[in-house]
C-alpha cells in the first residue's frame, strides 16, 4: 500500500478481500459461459450464481441483472435503450426528462439523443441543496406527460452527495406510466439500496465503487421493460446486451457486493463520525469554507465533503494537497485533465469562481481518523497558497 | 529548486523537463491548455494544445517519473493573446502572437502561478542560453542566442526582463535539434519523432487572412482596395482585401500591368482603413531606421539618451530573421533604432531585439519605419 492519504473513494475504492479472492480464483480456470461444453457450464455457473447473489443483495429478480462493462454503460443503455423503445412504441413520447446534475454518463447520452434528433432533452432544475425540484417535475408532467419517453434521476449524486426524491419521483411518474431509471453507482454500499421497494424500473450499479473490479457493472432493469440493445453481437444478456461473460469478474462483483449491502449501516455510521471531524475541522481550519449540499445526514452520502474555499482554484488546491500525499478530487468531468467548472454546482445556483474553488473529499471502507487528520493539518496552509496563486 | 517544466506534448519540451530532472530539481510537468475548444488531434506540424498533445505531455512526463497538471489558462490566452492579434491587425500592425504568450503567458501567469504555489522557476523547451546570475551574488541573468542558429528562439524571448529570467530555465541552449531529438529517443520519450509545430498556435489550418477575416468582422472589415504605384501614384491592380497581404510581399498581387521597367513588385506599404496598397521595386522596401515603443529590458534600463553602438550591436526584426548591425538610441518611452545594414519587409507591430553579441539587451514594438531610398516613412 502506498502511503498516500486516499480521499477519493467516489471516484474508485480498492478491491475487498473477498473480491479478490473471489475473481483471482476464476481467473486461471478456462470456460466461455456461453459454450455448451463442461468447462462453458461450469463458468456459466459462477456467472448465475454472482447474479443471483448480486440480485439478492439488492433486492430484485435475477433476470433483471443485466451485466455490463460498467456504470456509464448501464447508463448509457437505460436512456437510449429505453427512449429508443418507448418511442418505437409510441412516436409521440420524445421527451427524456433528467435532472441537470446527473453524472454525464447520463446527462451526456440524453443530450446526444438531442442532437442526434432521436428525443427532445428536459434537464430539470435542483435546488439549492442540488435536490431534485419536484413541482418542476410536477409541470412538465402536467403538460407533456403523454410526450415523456423515460425519466432518468439519480439515487445519490456523485459530487454533492445529495440524495434525490426518488420516491416522489416514482410516485409521479407511476400516474403516467413513465419509466424511471436511476443512477445508483454512489448509493450502493452507502444507503439502504432495495430495489424492489423503490419501485424504480432500472437501476445502475457499479463494482468498483464498492469494493469490486473495474469493468463491470450491471442495469437492474425489470423485464417487463422493453430495452433497445446499443451493444449489438451474440445477445448474451436478455438480447439486449453482447459480449462474453466474464466470469471471474462477476465473481468479484458479486463477493463485493454482498459484503457491501451487508456492512451497510455500521459503514454508514463509520463514514458519518468521520465525516463530522472533517467537516468541524475544515470550518476551524478555513472559516470561510462551504460545504456544499444537503446538511442533513438523511438527505446526503454519509462519506462525500464536497466544499468550496473562496478565492482558491480547486486545481492548484488539489495540487498542493497531492504534493503532500492528500489525493483527492475537484469533483468534476476531466477532459484530458482540464478541469472543468463543475455543471452541479452551476445547477445548484452557484457561480463558476465557486465552482472552480471546489474539493470533494471521499471517505472509504479503507478511510481512518488519521487520513481526516491529515487533511486538517495540511488545508491552511494549502488554502493560503492556492489563494496566492489565484490567476 | 522547485521546477514547474511546461509540457507542451512536443520533444523540446519533454527533453528540457528530463534535463531539468537530471540536474536535481524538484520537477512538476504542467500543460497548458489554451484553447477553449481543442481538437482531438493536430494535422500534421499545425495547432497545438489538442487533447493528443495533452496526452503526450502526461506520456512523457510518466516516462521522468513526475507530477503532472493541466492548466487551463484558455480565457487568459484569449484576453491577452488573441484579442490582442486581432486588435493589432485590426490597426494594421503585424503582431508576433508567440511573443505575446511568452511575455503575458508562459512567463507571466504561469511563472507567477508558480512562485505562488511555491515554485522557483518555470522550465521550457525553448532554444536560448541563459548566462549568470547562479551564483547567490545578485548578479544579472544574461539571455544569450542558442547554440543552434536554426533553431535559435532568444528573439521571442526578448520580451523578458530580469524578474522573469531570473526565474526561468531553457535546458536546450547548449545543444542542437538533432541532439535533442537523440537525446529524446535515447530516454524512451514517445515524443523524440513528432513533428515540429510552426504556424500560429491558434490558427490551426494555418490560413491567417481566413482566420482574420472570419473574426475581425465589424470589428475592422476587410476592404478591397486600389494597388498603388509608390513613384507614380498610378493605379497598378486591386485587392480583395488586406488582410492577406503582408509588406514585402511579391507573390499573389494580381498586378494587371507589368512595372516600366519589368521587374518585380513588392507591397510597401498598406493602409488598412482605406484599403489602399502601395508597391514599388525591391530596393524601396528598404528600410533603414525604425522607431519603436514598449521597450523591455532583459537588464538593468540604460538612461535616457543612451546610445546603444558598437560592432556587436545588432538587432533582430523577426523570428529567424538576419542580424542587422545598427546604433539605437533611447528617447524618452521611445528607441530610435538606426539600421546600419538596411532591412526589408519591416512591419508596424513586429519586435525589434537589440542584441549585444548574442546576448539580448532588449526588445521594443515597432510603430513606423523609416525608408532610406524613398525617404518615405510609413
Amino acid at each position: 500500500m502506498s502511503t498516500a492519504v486516499y480521499l477519493d473513494h467516489a471516484a474508485t475504492t480498492p478491491m475487498v478481500p473477498a473480491a479478490v479472492e473471489a475473481m483471482t480464483a476464476e481467473l486461471v480456470a478456462v470456460g466461455n459461459p456461453s459454450s455448451l461444453h463442461a468447462s462453458g457450464r461450469r463458468a456459466r455457473r459462477i456467472v448465475e450464481e454472482g447474479r443471483e447473489r448480486i440480485a439478492a443483495a439488492l433486492r430484485c429478480r435475477p433476470g433483471d441483472v443485466v451485466l455490463t462493462s460498467g456504470g456509464t454503460e448501464a447508463d448509457n443503455l437505460a436512456v437510449k435503450g429505453i427512449a429508443w423503445a418507448r418511442r418505437a412504441a409510441d412516436p409521440a413520447r420524445r421527451l427524456v426528462l433528467t435532472s441537470a446534475v446527473e453524472h454525464h454518463a447520463v446527462l451526456d447520452p440524453v443530450l446526444w439523443l438531442e442532437s442526434a434528433g432521436h428525443a427532445e432533452a428536459g434537464l430539470l432544475p435542483v435546488d439549492a441543496d442540488g435536490r431534485l425540484d419536484l413541482d418542476a417535475l410536477d409541470a412538465v408532467l402536467a403538460a407533456r406527460a403523454a410526450e415523456v419517453a423515460v425519466l432518468s434521476v439519480m439515487w445519490a449524486n456523485n459530487e454533492t452527495g445529495a440524495v434525490q426524491p426518488l420516491a416522489e419521483v416514482v410516485a409521479r411518474a407511476a400516474a403516467h406510466g413513465i419509466p424511471v431509471h436511476a443512477d445508483a453507482v454512489q448509493a450502493l454500499g452507502a444507503l439502504p439500496l432495495d430495489v424492489g421497494a423503490s419501485g424504480v424500473d432500472a437501476l445502475t450499479v457499479s463494482a468498483h465503487k464498492v469494493g469490486g473490479p473495474v469493468g463491470i457493472g450491471a442495469l437492474v432493469v425489470r423485464r417487463e421493460i422493453d430495452v433497445v440493445p446499443i451493444v449489438h453481437g451474440g445477445g448474451q444478456e436478455r438480447d439486449i446486451r453482447s459480449g462474453t461473460l466474464d466470469a471471474p469478474a462477476v465473481a468479484g462483483f458479486a463477493a463485493a457486493v454482498e459484503l457491501a449491502v451487508d456492512r451497510q449501516d455500521a459503514h454508514r455510521r463509520r463514514l458519518e463520525a468521520l465525516r463530522a471531524r472533517l467537516v468541524d475541522g475544515l470550518r476551524v481550519r478555513v472559516p470561510d469554507v462551504v460545504v456544499n449540499g444537503p446538511d442533513d445526514p438523511a438527505l446526503r452520502l454519509p462519506g462525500v465533503v464536497h466544499a468550496s474555499f473562496p478565492g482558491c482554484e480547486g486545481d492548484s488546491l488539489l495540487m498542493l494537497l497531492d504534493a503532500r500525499g492528500i489525493e483527492c478530487s475537484t469533483g468534476s468531468a476531466c477532459s484530458a485533465g482540464v478541469p472543468q467548472a463543475s455543471h452541479v454546482l452551476l445547477a445548484m445556483g452557484r457561480s463558476e469562481d465557486d465552482a472552480r474553488s471546489s474539493l470533494r473529499f471521499s471517505l472509504g471502507h479503507p478511510s481512518t481518523e488519521a487520513d481526516v487528520e491529515a487533511v486538517l493539518e495540511a488545508i491552511g496552509p494549502c488554502v493560503e497558497r492556492a489563494r496566492a496563486a489565484r490567476v | 529548486m522547485r521546477v514547474v517544466a511546461a509540457l507542451s506534448g512536443g520533444v523540446d519540451s519533454a527533453v528540457a523537463a528530463a534535463r531539468a530532472v537530471d540536474a536535481g530539481h524538484e520537477v512538476t510537468g504542467v500543460h497548458l491548455a489554451l484553447s477553449r475548444q481543442r481538437a482531438q488531434h493536430r494535422a500534421g506540424s499545425r495547432g497545438c494544445c489538442t487533447i493528443e498533445d495533452a496526452g503526450d505531455a502526461r506520456r512523457a512526463a510518466d516516462v521522468l517519473g513526475i507530477p503532472f497538471y493541466v492548466w487551463d489558462l484558455s480565457e487568459r490566452f484569449h484576453d491577452d493573446v488573441v484579442e490582442d492579434f486581432l486588435d493589432e491587425y485590426a490597426a494594421g500592425r503585424t503582431p508576433n502572437p508567440c511573443l505575446r504568450c511568452n511575455e503575458r503567458i508562459k512567463f507571466a501567469a504561469v511563472l507567477e502561478r508558480a512562485l505562488a504555489l511555491g515554485f522557483d522557476a518555470v522550465a521550457t523547451g525553448h532554444y536560448a542560453r541563459l548566462v549568470g546570475g547562479d551564483g547567490g551574488d545578485g548578479g544579472e541573468v544574461e539571455l544569450h542566442r542558442a547554440v543552434d542558429a536554426a533553431k535559435d528562439q532568444s528573439y521571442v524571448l526578448g520580451v523578458l526582463d530580469q524578474h522573469q529570467l531570473r526565474h526561468s530555465l531553457f535546458p536546450l541552449g547548449d545543444t542542437t535539434k538533432p541532439q535533442v531529438r537523440a537525446e529524446a529517443e535515447r530516454r524512451g520519450l514517445r515524443v523524440a519523432r513528432k513533428p515540429d509545430s510552426h504556424d500560429i498556435c491558434f490558427i490551426p489550418d494555418g490560413d491567417t487572412a481566413g482566420w482574420l477575416r472570419e473574426r475581425l468582422g465589424d470589428r475592422a472589415p476587410d476592404v478591397p482596395g486600389p494597388i498603388l504605384d509608390d513613384a507614380t501614384g498610378e493605379q497598378v491592380g486591386a485587392h480583395d482585401g488586406t488582410l492577406g497581404l503582408t509588406i514585402g510581399q511579391r507573390r499573389g498581387l494580381r498586378l494587371g500591368r507589368p512595372a516600366p521597367d519589368g521587374r518585380p513588385r513588392y507591397v510597401l506599404d498598406i493602409e488598412p482603413v482605406s484599403g489602399t496598397v502601395r508597391v514599388g521595386p525591391r530596393e524601396a522596401l528598404a528600410v533603414d531606421g525604425l522607431v519603436a515603443g514598449r521597450a523591455i529590458w532583459a537588464g538593468a534600463a540604460p538612461d535616457d539618451g543612451a546610445v546603444l553602438d558598437g560592432d556587436d550591436l545588432v538587432v533582430q526584426l523577426r523570428a529567424h530573421g538576419a542580424a542587422h548591425r545598427a546604433r539605437a538610441t533611447v528617447d524618452g518611452p521611445l528607441l530610435r533604432v538606426d539600421l546600419l545594414e538596411p532591412a526589408s519587409g519591416v512591419a508596424p507591430g513586429q519586435a525589434v531585439v537589440v542584441y549585444r553579441g548574442s546576448r539580448v539587451v532588449g526588445s521594443a514594438t515597432i510603430e513606423s519605419t523609416v525608408r532610406g531610398s524613398a525617404g518615405a516613412s510609413s
